[in-house]
């Protein structure tokens, strides 16, 4: 990736930070946090690696994305009004009456949405549902997963990775957005996760292990996984949750579903210019 | 022509046929193909006929994705977990994403038998009937069996299929025009109204000839499509005969007797009593023990059938 493509996509996410900030901000509460750790992955993979067409959302053997972690429905939809797939003027529909973009990602209500996902664990499984689809149709298609860390304390989880390294899904490309922090506080302290990156080994994937805030490398594991011949690919995100701005951060676990006030919303757009 | 067959030797034979026809078709049992009749079809459909192992949630949710792109998934397992294992994956990943996913499920209620109380599912047509989008189909018999398969193929949405696994006598005639979302009147009477399903049709039609020769009519009805329930067969017929014994293989609570009463209770209410599990776990036993044991034998819908008569006005 050139210089230019990385200072894009680098301008890319601050404005989807912006988009989240003010769809979640207007309405004055949501999933803050982890929707902005989420950010550079999802701008990689829809202004970058994805074979999609916004104005064929449909299109025959394109490539998939299944938001596993559905409460971060919010970043989705922003990269996916900004990539053209509804009018922008959606966003500020979030979570009202009748909206097409509820708090958690709903593939009967919007357009661009792969699979509809909220109950942890079930997203990574319908993903590996998919790859084996790809496999059987032979369209080419890679499917592109994100799974929370936190999300990955259900067994489900691991039913799925199971099964999909048996199955040499090596079109599955799925990332954990690795923010080490769930509703109750550090995953660490809840039930630790770890050792995140050998528990998938141990389940047959290629695992990678990049900054998840660095566009570069994130988009250097996708295509190294992509050379995977016999193994669908993990790739840990090393992500901050609430990312870009401050206060959000500094909220630490408080921040997975938040009241964001104006002020705070005016400040957080200041903080994201 | 099915007499003596195997369900599951059906069931295995007519998706061979629907999976030669319709490619969109695959089938993913959890390690009881063996148990299920279904093994022999990952010979011809290496691809489109496998096994996820001893997984059911991934089972659910893995069909919900290749349902996203297409396919038209049958997963198969016992009742129990096809059922309450896996509610949450079938009401989210299936019916609320409204993904069309063929459910089977074998061996319902007593007839897990020598399986016992852990694999006994009293309470899956509830668990599964209070989810919106939800098709539960109840076959009586091989017959009834083949000929719901391609029509329920047909049908884009999802499916529950609680079927037994052995050989079931055979009721309906070869003949014989099913259509999925209507009841079946199996026998035609005045006096009280047998609704019955699955395994207790067979009771249920030697009740009606022990109060035939008492002198009573009795009307059976195979409510074979629980959900959703051919309402005005219910309420023609309850209100024809004024009185209801709903015969099921299931609790009494959540199934075909709170079906009907849902029905009957908003349009035609009338004396009505419940033959099935009487709200317990199930055990170890034969299935003509646990019937007479469970009080759900052809005598026991007799008595059912007098008591709801003799409440008439």
């Amino acid at each position: 990736m050139d210089r230019n493509e990385i200072i894009f996509l680098e301008d890319k996410s601050r404005h989807i930070r912006r988009l989240i900030v003010d769809e979640i901000g207007k309405l004055g509460v949501g999933h803050i946090g982890g929707c902005l750790s989420a950010v550079e992955g999802l701008v990689v993979l829809y202004y970058k690696a994805m074979n999609i067409d916004p104005k064929n959302p449909h299109m025959e053997g394109r490539d998939r994305f299944i938001m596993s972690k559905g409460h971060a429905g919010p970043a989705l939809y922003a990269v996916l009004a900004d990539k053209g797939y509804f009018d922008i003027s959606e966003l500020d529909t979030l979570n009202r009456p009748e909206t097409n973009l509820p708090s958690h990602c709903d593939m009967l209500k919007t357009t661009g949405v792969d699979m509809t996902a909220g109950s942890l664990g079930q997203g990574i499984s319908c993903a590996v549902g998919m790859a084996k689809a790809s496999k059987i149709k032979k369209d080419n298609a890679y499917i592109y997963c994100m799974v929370g860390d936190g999300e990955t304390q259900e067994g489900q989880v691991w039913e799925a990775a199971m099964f999909a390294s048996h199955s040499k899904l090596n079109n599955l490309i799925a990332f954990t957005d690795n923010n080490k922090m769930q509703i109750d506080g550090n995953t660490k302290e809840i039930v630790s996760v770890e050792p995140l990156a050998d528990k998938w080994a141990a389940f047959g994937w290629n695992v990678l292990s990049v900054d998840g805030h660095n566009v570069e490398e994130i988009y250097n594991a996708i295509i190294e996984a992509k050379k995977s011949t016999d193994k669908p690919s993990m790739i840990i995100l090393d992500t901050i949750k609430g990312k870009g701005v401050s206060f959000i951060e500094a909220m630490g676990a408080a921040n997975h579903s938040t009241p964001i006030s104006e002020e705070q919303r005016i400040k957080a757009l200041e903080e994201l210019k | 022509m099915y007499e003596n067959v195997e369900m599951r030797q059906v069931l295995g034979n007519v998706l061979e046929e629907l999976m030669d026809k319709d490619e969109r078709i695959v089938v993913i049992d959890a390690d009881l193909a063996k148990a299920n009749g279904t093994l022999n079809l990952r010979k011809k459909f290496p691809e489109r006929a496998f096994d996820i192992g001893i997984a059911e949630q991934n089972m659910a949710s893995v069909a919900a994705g290749m349902a996203a792109y297409g396919f038209i998934p049958f997963i198969c397992s016992f009742t129990p977990f096809t059922t309450r294992r896996i509610c949450d994956q079938i009401a989210i990943s299936i019916a609320y994403a409204k993904r069309n996913v063929k459910i089977i499920g074998t061996d319902p209620g007593i007839t897990a038998e020598l399986n016992g109380g852990t694999h006994m599912s009293m309470e899956d047509i509830g668990v599964i009937r209070s989810i919106p989008n939800m098709v539960i189909f109840e076959p009586v018999d091989a017959v009834q069996l083949a000929k719901a398969m391609p029509k329920i193929v047909e049908y884009d949405g999802v499916v529950y299929i609680r079927t037994l696994r052995k050989s079931s006598p055979i009721i309906f005639s070869d003949d014989y025009e099913f259509d999925l979302f209507k009841a079946d009147t199996i026998r035609e009477g005045k006096d009280v109204t047998l609704f019955a399903a699955g395994i207790m049709v067979k009771e249920a039609l030697e009740a009606a000839d022990i109060l035939k020769a008492e002198g009573i009519e009795a009307e059976i009805i195979n409510i074979h499509t629980i959900k959703p329930i051919d309402r005005e067969a219910v309420i023609t017929s309850a209100k024809k005969t004024g009185a209801v014994v709903t015969c099921e293989n299931h609790n009494v609570m959540g199934g075909l007797k709170s079906a009907v009463a849902e029905v009957l209770i908003e349009e035609c209410p009338v004396p009505l009593k419940a033959i099935g599990v009487q709200d317990h776990f199930g055990e170890v036993a034969k299935l003509d023990y646990l019937k007479k044991k469970y009080h759900m034998t052809a005598n026991d819908i007799v008595e059912a059938a007098n008591q709801v008569i003799a409440k008439k006005r």
